[in-house]
Parts: structure tokens; C-alpha cells; sequence
């Protein structure tokens, strides 16, 4: 296939999204979604291929929002005539900026003295921020208006509409130029410093300089994708600089998978739905979202999307005998099981500890119409027994499950021997 | 006795009602007025970072130890002091304080040997990086954990009747008996834990699992459990700084974000497996933190005294307005990037992590 060819169906989700969700709920949900996206993908260029791991990614977007918000402030005031679609850009050259000189002190060591230093950055950062008011506008944050200066083509940014079109075009434009980088000689250099930086270092290649090289790039990508946050949110608080939403783009990127170019895709995407959609139906949403993070980095250190590539690969091979699919089918169902019995109790523990600081409509544990009594045993006997029912089950089947996954993934790789060789 | 104002002032690291008695006290210093309310100032400043800094220490020392066991550092070590909270809140509600003290500390230590167990020793063989992933999603699932069990506002969990009270006074300032008995018992366990690596046998055996794992699995001794029992002994140090803090500061889910970064910060700065080192640098950020923050000066102040002017206009000008106090919370991180980049074996460590 022609890279044209591949980009093709990224072009299609991205343009009919809004068609099939048109719904301004949804439309907000997608641009988030959107910017979630451009950061976990640049937060992947130092996790997955350079092997970095980051507790300060946020600094780089934060302060790149800083910037645009400030320039959409002066061209609303006149004072600058630059269309607003390519104030992102400016977003990006300041998170450049900051990768230049933060990178130049974190990237002289690499694993776990990296992520300490990016740590203490992060808490310094966010603690330097409130200092300055006038440039960070203080508690409240500074707000701005996107409808700023005069309309291009018509282009005014008014509706949500035409803001998720912007968001879409940086993202495909910052996606392909990220996916071409792997294939550049700074992509290959930066998974052999990832690897074995002693032996990148006999070949030539300085591992501190190619770390600090996709580091700013990174960074670069990052300041892009705040500056969006900061065009559809037209807000920019102390908060998007912080440790937490460091810890959040980390958190989704991880769980969608650091090895694959698509994992922090899978990753963003399921993140903004667990924190936009979950957390208007539960207030658990947060420890359901940690379970899943701890879960995969426990069982699935491949993430979300290594369970798709590794079915696909056993479809292809033709591997998918019906001794898998029948325990693969049990185990899901015994997974299923033990979840409905951890969520229930979960969500009962959750409005019996909470009480009346709910709003009305999470006070009460319903059922579609089924109301169930959180104060009676027979709840907390069902959440028991569904729960250590579905453990047992699944302890129990786990066994055959391996012995049926070994056999089935055997063929796969003599398949795909078959094929390369 | 503690109130909304007090959780801001116990982020920053300070003990509480002290800010404007000392501000006061600090501008009769600087006046020259009073020599007797500097000193004052100086003294209940000096003890008030004792007790934070021993406080502090209380959590880095397990830390410390579990750093270099592990080469990496623990994210949830601060959720094992907040669980320590929230844990004798409830037995001290069933069974008083005293027993608390002892019961609390040996549970959330049980507990942390079980996370050792079944999910650490798991992730180690991936490498560092799931490991501190693993702390990292760890810390995140308490605060939530807490927030399920106890709810999400601050729970009343108080100082025992018994050692409520004034110590001494100081010229004018009370020194409460509570943090007498918190500076004890923190001096207590820095006896215990220096007896115990030094002079037993445990301790040796602990001492060569850290520094030399495979040679003390040859001669026979189990590394694998000499490492869960360091992880459970280190999260029961942390839960005996929570049962003695959470009375003293807030216990609510806050607590271990507010503390978690700063015991980086000790240990870090300190050296990887440094007791001595994480002991110096607890009161050394202890200190600076209290000092600091009572102090209300800022860099123009200095620079007007001293006969300059600084700019007024300029890019850098609030530069010049910022307080010490309003610094203060940046310098403990500000020590920590510095030592990381200029020696990150930190202060008294043998090795990197």
C-alpha cells in the first residue's frame, strides 16, 4: 500500500465522526478527544520510542496554551493580525522553546533519574506558576475568545464545529509528520538509545543529544496540542501545567499501549471517555480508571492495543481454533461476572460513603428502573458472590486458556515465519 | 482546631496558627526593637522544623530503604501515610488512641507486604519502568480507595485528650505537648531502625540483601522475603507518620499528594539508600520550609535595604515583589532538579538509581 493509501482511512474517521455524532455534546467530546490524541502521540514519542518515562509531559502543552491563549488575546485586541488556525503553531514553537531548555537539563540522564527530574520539574513549574499572576492570570486562569480578529474563508470559529475541523487538520498534519519521524534516521536512532544506549554511543551516535533532540520534538507536538486545548476550552489555568494532568496524559498513553503507533490513540480516546462520559454516571469513575491502569500494567504491558494486534494476528493466520474461542469466550464471561460484582459493590460503597454530597440523580443506585436497596445484605451478597465466583472461574480456566493461547500463537509465528521467510 | 487554612499551610509544609505571631515577631526583629522577640521567633521557628523535618524523616526512612532495594522509588509510599491516618481514625474510634498507635502501623504494613507480594515482585521481572508505573497507578487507586471507604471530605480524627495541651511557652508562644510527643516518637524510631540495621542480626542480613542480592542468596538467605519484609516494614513506618500526623496536620485525601513529593525530594537529594543522607536532608527541607515560609521578605526588600532600587516597569518586575514565603514551596524541587543534574548520587549516596 502507498502511504496515501493508509492515510486514507485516518482522513475518514476523522471527517465523519462529526456526521455520524453531530450533537454539540458529542462535538465537544471529539475535540477533546482530538487534542487528548495529539498529546498522548507526542508523550509516546519519549515513552514508547525513546524509552523516556515522563512525569512532566503537561509542562510542554501547558505552556504552549499559555502562549496561544495570550496571542488569541492580542489578535482579539488588534494588536496582531494572524488567523487563528495557525495560532497552534505558535503553541508549538513555545512548547519547542521549553523543551530547549528543560530538555537540556532532564535529558543528560535517561530512565529513572529522567523521570525523577521531570517530576521535580513539574512540581516546580506548577509551584512557579501561581507566583506570577499577571502572566498565568492566578487562581482563575486566563480566559480569551476564540472569535478574534478577521474571519479567513470564511472561518470565524464560532460553532464547535469548525473547532473540531481545526483540531482534526493539526492533528493529521502533526500524526503523519510523527508516524514519518519513526522512519526518519533521528526515529531508528531514538529505539536504539531506547534499547542499548551503550552500543548507539559506539556507532556515533550521541545518546543524550538524539534524547534531547526528540525531546523538543516531542515538546514541539505537545505546545501544538495545548494550544488547541486552549482554542476550544478558551481557558487556560495553573492546572494545565500541573502534575496531574502529566499524570493523566501518562495514564492514557500507557493503557492504550507505548509499543504501537496507534496504542495512545486507543488510549486518549478511552481516557476522555472514561473521564467526560463515566464521570457523569459514577463518581467512581476515577478508581475504575486506576483498576484498569494497574490491571494492564500487571497482565498487559502491551496495553489496549496489543490485544487488537495480537487478534488480528491470529485472524490472519487463521489461528483462531474453536478450543481458543470457546475459553476465550469463558474467561470473558467469568471476567464479566467478577466486574459486575466489583462494580456494584463498588458504586454501593461509593453512595453509602458519599451520602447526600451526590446530586439527585447519582444518589440512588438504579437499574434502568430496578431501584436496589444499598442498605439491604442481599446487594452486598450478590456483589460478593459474583465477584469471588468470577475469580474462581477465572483462576480456574486460566490454565487451559494458556495452553490453548501457546498452541494457537505457535501457529502464528510459523505463519508469519512463512511469509517474511 | 484545624480549619480550612490549615490545609493550605500544612501543603506548604508548615505547622499551623504561627504565620502572623511570627510575622509580627519578625518585624520587631528586623526593627531591632525587641532582641527577645527575635530570639523567639527563632527558637518556636527552629522547633516547629524539627518536628516537621522528624516527621518528615519518619516517612523517607522507609522509603529510603525501599529505594534501594527496589532502584526505584516507591509513588504510593505517601498513600501508606495516609492510609496509616485514616486507619487509626477508625480504631481510635472503636478502641482509642493508644491501641491505634500500635495496631494501625502493623495493619498498613501487612498490607504493603501483601502489595510486595502479589503485585510487585510481578512487574519487577518487566524492568523499572512498569515498577514505577506500577507505585504510580498504586498511589493513584488509594486516593480513591480512601475517598470510597471514609468519603472525600476531611474525617475529625483528634489529638488524645491526654496529650492535649501546652508544653512549654516560649516567651509568648505555646509549644504544644503534641509535638513534643511527635518529635519522641519520631526520635524513637530513628533508635529503633539504627539498632536494628546496625547491631542484629536482621539487619545484616537486610544490609547485604540491599547492597548485594545475589551473593546473600547464595549464602542461603531468602532475598525475595527479606524484600517484602522491608517493603511491609517500610509502608508501617510510613502508617506510624500518618496515625502521629494525621491528628496533627488534616487527614483527608489530600494528604499523601500534599507530602508524596516532598519525601522524593529527601530521599533523592538524600542518596539512594541513604539513612543518614535522608535524615540531614528531612531537616534541612523541614527547616527551610518553616523558615521560609515565615519569613515575609522579598528580593526588592533586600535589594532596597541594601541601597538599590530594582526596576519598576520592566518584564522582571514582579521578580522583585515575590516573598520568600511565596517562594517556599518551590525549593524543595528547585534542590531536587539541582541535585539531580549536578549529582545524582545526591547528597550522601553510594550509587545511582
Amino acid at each position: 500500500m502507498t502511504p496515501m493509501l493508509r492515510l486514507l482511512p485516518w482522513v475518514a474517521v476523522l471527517a465523519l465522526a462529526p456526521l455520524v455524532f453531530p450533537q454539540s455534546g458529542a462535538l465537544s467530546l471529539l475535540s477533546q478527544m482530538g487534542t487528548m490524541i495529539l498529546l498522548c502521540l507526542s508523550m509516546n514519542l519519549l515513552l514508547g520510542e525513546g524509552g523516556m518515562l515522563s512525569f512532566g509531559h503537561a509542562i510542554y502543552s501547558g505552556l504552549g496554551a499559555f502562549g496561544v491563549i495570550h496571542l488569541m488575546n492580542q489578535v482579539g485586541a488588534g494588536a496582531l493580525a494572524v488567523p487563528i488556525t495557525l495560532l497552534p503553531l505558535a503553541g508549538g514553537l513555545v512548547g519547542a522553546l521549553c523543551g530547549v531548555l528543560f530538555g537540556y537539563l532532564t535529558t543528560r540522564r535517561a530512565g529513572t533519574t529522567f523521570s525523577m527530574i521531570t517530576l521535580g520539574l513539574v512540581e516546580l513549574v506548577s509551584a512557579a506558576v501561581p507566583m506570577f499572576p499577571e502572566l498565568f492570570g492566578g487562581e482563575g486562569g486566563i480566559a480569551g475568545n476564540r472569535v478574534a480578529g478577521e474571519p479567513v474563508l470564511g472561518i470565524t470559529y464560532g460553532p464547535q464545529v469548525e473547532v473540531y475541523a481545526l483540531i482534526a487538520g493539526w492533528l493529521l498534519v502533526c500524526g503523519v509528520a510523527m508516524a514519518a519521524l519513526r522512519a526518519t534516521p533521528l526515529g531508528l536512532m531514538l529505539n536504539a538509545v531506547r534499547d542499548n544506549p551503550e552500543r548507539a554511543a559506539f556507532v556515533g551516535y550521541d545518546p543524550q543529544r538524539v534524547r534531547y533532540l526528540a525531546l523538543i520534538l516531542s515538546a514541539f507536538f505537545a505546545g501544538i496540542g495545548g494550544g488547541l486545548a486552549a482554542i476550544n476550552f478558551e481557558i487556560v489555568t495553573g492546572e494545565y501545567v500541573g502534575a496531574a494532568r502529566s499524570g493523566a496524559i501518562l495514564l492514557f498513553t500507557f493503557i492504550g499501549g507505548g509499543a504501537y503507533f496507534y496504542g495512545p490513540i486507543i488510549g486518549a480516546v478511552v481516557g476522555v471517555l472514561f473521564s467526560s462520559l463515566l464521570s457523569a454516571y459514577t463518581p467512581a469513575w476515577q478508581f475504575y480508571l486506576g483498576l484498569l491502569f494497574i490491571a494492564i500494567v500487571l497482565w498487559l504491558p502491551g496495553g489496549l492495543a496489543q490485544v487488537l494486534d495480537h487478534l488480528a494476528r491470529v485472524l490472519r493466520a487463521r489461528a483462531l481454533a474453536p478450543a481458543l474461542a470457546r475459553c476465550c469466550a469463558r474467561q470473558a464471561a467469568a471476567g464479566l461476572a467478577a466486574l459486575a460484582g466489583l462494580v456494584l459493590g463498588v458504586e454501593a460503597l461509593y453512595r453509602l460513603s458519599l451520602g447526600n454530597l451526590l446530586g439527585a440523580s447519582q444518589a440512588s443506585l438504579a437499574l434502568g428502573k430496578w431501584v436496589i436497596d444499598i442498605h439491604g445484605v442481599a446487594l452486598w451478597l450478590v456483589a460478593a458472590l459474583l465477584l469471588a465466583g468470577g475469580i474462581a472461574l477465572l483462576a480456574r480456566g486460566r490454565l487451559a486458556w494458556r495452553a490453548a493461547w501457546r498452541t494457537a500463537w505457535a501457529r502464528v509465528e510459523a505463519f508469519e515465519g512463512r511469509r517474511h521467510g | 482546631m484545624l480549619s480550612g487554612a490549615a490545609v493550605a499551610a500544612c501543603k506548604a509544609g508548615i505547622l499551623t496558627e504561627k504565620r502572623e505571631s511570627h510575622s509580627i515577631a519578625l518585624l520587631f526583629g528586623w526593627a531591632g526593637t525587641a532582641a527577645a522577640a527575635h530570639m523567639e521567633f527563632t527558637l518556636i521557628t527552629f522547633l516547629n522544623g524539627l518536628a516537621y523535618g522528624f516527621l518528615l524523616f519518619m516517612l523517607s526512612s522507609g522509603l529510603t530503604l525501599i529505594y534501594s532495594m527496589m532502584g526505584v522509588p516507591n509513588f504510593a509510599h505517601a498513600s501508606f501515610y495516609m492510609l496509616g491516618a485514616y486507619v487509626a481514625y477508625s480504631i481510635a474510634g472503636l478502641l482509642g488512641f493508644w491501641p491505634a498507635l500500635l495496631v494501625a502501623p502493623l495493619l498498613v504494613g501487612a498490607a504493603g507486604a501483601a502489595i510486595e507480594h502479589y503485585g510487585l515482585r510481578r512487574v519487577h521481572r518487566y524492568g523499572h519502568v512498569p515498577e514505577l508505573l506500577f507505585t504510580f497507578g498504586l498511589s493513584y487507586l488509594v486516593v480513591e480507595l480512601v475517598q470510597l471507604v471514609w468519603g472525600r471530605a476531611p474525617v475529625p480524627y483528634r489529638i488524645p485528650p491526654e496529650l492535649d495541651g501546652t508544653l512549654f511557652v516560649l516567651y509568648t508562644t505555646a509549644f504544644p505537648v503534641y509535638r513534643g510527643f511527635m518529635l519522641l516518637v519520631a526520635a524513637l524510631m530513628l533508635l529503633a531502625i539504627w539498632l536494628l540495621l546496625r547491631h542484629t542480626r536482621i539487619g545484616l542480613t537486610i544490609q547485604a540483601a540491599l547492597t548485594h542480592p545475589q551473593m546473600a542468596e547464595a549464602l542461603g538467605h531468602n532475598v525475595p522475603r527479606v524484600f517484602m519484609l522491608v517493603f511491609g516494614g517500610g509502608c508501617a513506618l510510613a502508617a506510624l507518620a500518618g496515625v502521629i500526623g494525621g491528628n496533627a496536620f488534616v487527614t483527608e485525601p489530600g494528604m499523601a499528594a500534599s507530602v508524596g513529593s516532598i519525601i522524593f525530594v529527601v530521599v533523592v537529594v538524600g542518596g539512594l539508600g541513604s539513612l543518614a543522607g535522608a535524615f540531614i536532608v528531612s531537616l534541612l527541607i523541614g527547616m527551610m520550609q518553616t523558615f521560609a515560609v515565615a519569613i515575609d521578605q522579598s528580593l526588592g526588600a533586600l535589594l532596597a535595604a541594601l541601597g538599590w532600587s530594582p526596576p519598576s516597569g520592566t518584564a522582571l518586575a514582579p521578580l522583585f515583589h515575590l516573598t520568600l514565603a511565596q517562594v517556599a514551596p518551590m525549593l524543595p524541587y528547585l534542590l531536587l532538579v539541582v541535585t539531580l543534574v549536578l549529582r545524582p548520587k545526591g547528597l550522601l549516596g553510594r550509587r545511582e538509581g
